[in-house]
């Protein structure tokens, strides 16, 4: 009997065990490749958060509703309207002057792109405290740009422009912007260059083929990246601290002090408790309400 | 998908219109580069034109610059008596064919052919008239909702092809069209296209690699190489008599002997060949052979037909046809293409054996190096 003969009668089922097995196998060996950072996840986030959870629900007498009830408080409210003022402004700034960069980079010439990249991710690179020092120095009262402004008789006050929202709002949007830009660069370089050709050759005046092709291609990176300085914004700590002065008390600020200053774990979980789930509602309603992939086609 | 075009619906998008194009001393530099190189050219009024090149050729440069895409250093481009060399791209007025296609993903099949008509601000119910004439003349007619991202390759030719002639622009521009498409689409899309040129009637440059597809769709190929024209012949013409080493070879497949021309005689290897037309001036040319053009002949056949010896080398077998590899006296390789028909196969020679090829004195060519 020759083997193909042999093969035929155990019914076309040669191996099928074992490739099964083998296909078994590897999955398991993918799971536990994975295993270490699902552990730590778990351990360092899920862990923590649960806790903080708990936290926020208890009192010195056991279950209590007391921190969340505080929010309602004239301070907590000025806090989250200042932190959606700010949060709202600083990510405006940033799209306004984003997204000609973005533009800009993704037409530019191959041999110029490298110089524009690193003029966005330079700072990026440096330290946060850094840039935001960098700022105090150049927009206090005698500063440079004051300095500048009154020695070319522009002025004759110094400007306030730092320990107040204007300081604060100018120190967010420059570190906030390369998160907008990054985003919206990627998606705008995916933008197939004869599509702009197309809607000229259709008949489309430049400001037409922009506003009516670029510009709805490239709103998925808008908006990743608008998402992403937004929720960013709103957890913001070092900036507003250094920058508001005092002045400006964001969310993040009010966690700290009732912490550091008043040993409130409880009511600190609960603004942190808060905080998460406004940022995740928004997250959900941005995504719900630009479901723009779904009519972009992958070409 | 079903073949040819809906013949009624060609009936009504049928446009009369269509312009002349006069190209002339148009240069184009990139540097050093010439991409065009003092260019002159007229296309007459419905004519199908076909510009063929190599990669690098200047060919989608010139279509570039007649679609307003690129600026040229110099030269003159008319549309009819028009001068549109200073005119932006959105103001030419003319259809084009991108060879990515270029579709907008965010629009439906039916937006995309809508957009040109849109911008012309045309009303609603023409819009859609418009629109459904054009996809059903591409047969899409029931993809109108389709996302662009839901389209095979062919239907998305199909809707760029709409898009183009859904204004009835006079000039029509394509950029390789069908180089995406698998073989046996793009030869059935070529007939289609040719067929679509006939009833629509407008004025159509065409680029492409493929000197085939140019052959079969143009009325005119315009040869081009370094940013330049090397030869515009009808297809025919341009295939049976080449007029430089280039064409040859570009246009078909060739081999080429050299040859020796004195006194209006063109000696190969000490014989003189009959050929189509007098020999040019140049003392050195080469024979253009084409595969299909030798006939192998019995030894005491072949009077009046030019006669080559050699040994077969190689035998492939390819279905359709056969092709022989056979050294000649002097260590040069020809190749000798033949039809698998029966009485052909049975008499197929063996490699190693010594055969007669002949060659009729009207296929007989002779090219020199460089165009005159």
């Amino acid at each position: 009997m020759t083997t193909a003969a042999a093969w035929a009668e155990v019914g076309g089922a040669v191996n099928a065990e074992a490739l099964r097995m083998q296909a078994a196998a590897e999955n398991r060996r993918v799971l536990a490749l994975a295993s270490p950072g699902l552990i730590l996840i778990a351990l360092v986030l899920f862990l923590p958060m649960g806790w903080l959870f708990f936290l926020s629900f208890t009192g010195d007498s056991g279950f209590t509703l007391e921190h969340y009830r505080r929010m309602a408080h004239p301070a907590y409210r000025k806090t989250f309207t200042t932190t959606f003022e700010i949060s709202f402004i600083v990510t405006a700034a940033c799209v306004a002057l984003g997204y000609p960069l973005a533009y800009l980079m993704s037409q530019i010439a191959e041999r110029a792109r490298p110089f524009l990249l690193a003029c966005v991710l330079l700072p990026f690179w440096t330290s946060l405290l850094v840039r935001t020092y960098a700022w105090l120095v150049l927009l206090q009262r005698r500063g440079v740009i004051n300095d500048w402004l009154i020695d070319l008789g522009l002025i004759d006050e110094p400007l306030r422009i730092v320990h107040n929202m204007t300081g604060t709002v100018i120190g967010m949007t420059h570190i906030m912007l390369p998160f907008l830009v990054l985003p919206l660069y990627a998606s705008m370089k995916a933008i197939d260059r004869d599509l702009m050709k197309a809607a000229s050759n259709c008949g489309a005046t430049p400001v037409q083929a922009f506003r009516q092709v670029f510009l709805p291609l490239s709103l998925p990176g808008l908006f990743a990246g608008v998402v992403l300085v937004f929720v960013l914004c709103l957890g913001f700590y070092v900036t507003p601290a250094v920058l508001g002065g005092g002045r400006v008390v964001m969310w993040a600020m009010q966690i700290e002090s009732n912490v550091a200053l008043y040993a409130n774990w409880g009511a600190a979980s609960a603004l942190g408790v808060a905080l998460l789930i406004v940022t995740l509602a928004i997250l959900w309603g941005m995504t719900r309400l630009f479901r723009i992939d779904h009519h972009l086609g992958r070409s | 998908m079903p073949g040819g075009l809906d013949e009624a619906a060609v009936g009504q998008a049928r446009t009369t219109a269509s312009l002349p194009i006069t190209i002339s001393g148009v240069t184009k530099s990139y540097g050093a580069f010439r991409a065009l190189d003092d260019v002159s050219l007229e296309v007459a009024s419905g004519e199908f034109l076909t510009l063929l090149g190599p990669s690098g050729s200047g060919k989608t440069t010139l279509l570039m610059v007649l679609a307003g895409f690129v600026r040229p250093d110099c030269g003159s481009l008319l549309f009819g008596e028009r001068e549109i060399v200073l005119m932006p791209p959105h103001k030419r007025d003319v259809g084009m064919v991108f060879q990515n296609y270029a579709l907008f993903p965010h629009m439906t099949v039916a937006g995309n052919v809508a957009y040109p008509l849109k911008l012309r601000r045309l009303a609603r119910g023409e819009i859609e008239e418009r629109v459904r004439r054009a996809l059903d003349l591409v047969q899409l007619g029931a993809l109108g909702e389709r996302r662009i991202d839901q389209l095979s390759g062919g239907q998305k030719q199909r809707v760029a092809l709409a898009r183009a002639i859904v204004f009835e622009p006079r000039i029509l521009l394509m950029d390789e069209p069908l180089s995406a498409l698998d073989k046996k689409l793009r030869e059935q899309m070529q007939i289609e296209l040719r067929h679509l040129h006939e009833r629509l009637g407008m004025t159509t440059v065409y680029v492409t690699h493929d000197q085939r597809e140019a052959l079969t769709m143009s009325d005119r190929v315009a040869v081009i190489d370094r940013g330049r024209f090397i030869q515009i012949d009808r297809p025919r013409r341009l295939y049976e008599r080449p007029r430089s080493r280039f064409v040859a070879d570009f246009v078909g497949e060739s081999s080429f002997l050299p040859v020796e021309v004195a006194g209006g005689e063109a000696r190969l290897n000490g014989r003189t060949l009959r050929t189509a037309e007098p020999p040019g001036p140049e003392r050195r040319q080469f024979l253009v052979v084409r595969p299909e053009k030798l006939d192998l002949v019995a030894d005491q056949d072949g009077a009046g037909l030019n006669l080559l010896e050699g040994r077969v080398k190689e035998h492939v077998y390819q279905g359709e046809s056969f092709l022989l590899y056979v050294t000649l006296g002097n260590d040069v390789e020809i190749a000798m293409r033949q039809p698998t028909r029966r009485e052909v196969l049975e008499r197929v020679p063996e490699a190693g054996e010594i055969i007669r090829l002949a060659i009729h004195p009207e296929d007989t060519i002779l090219v020199p190096e460089e165009a005159a």
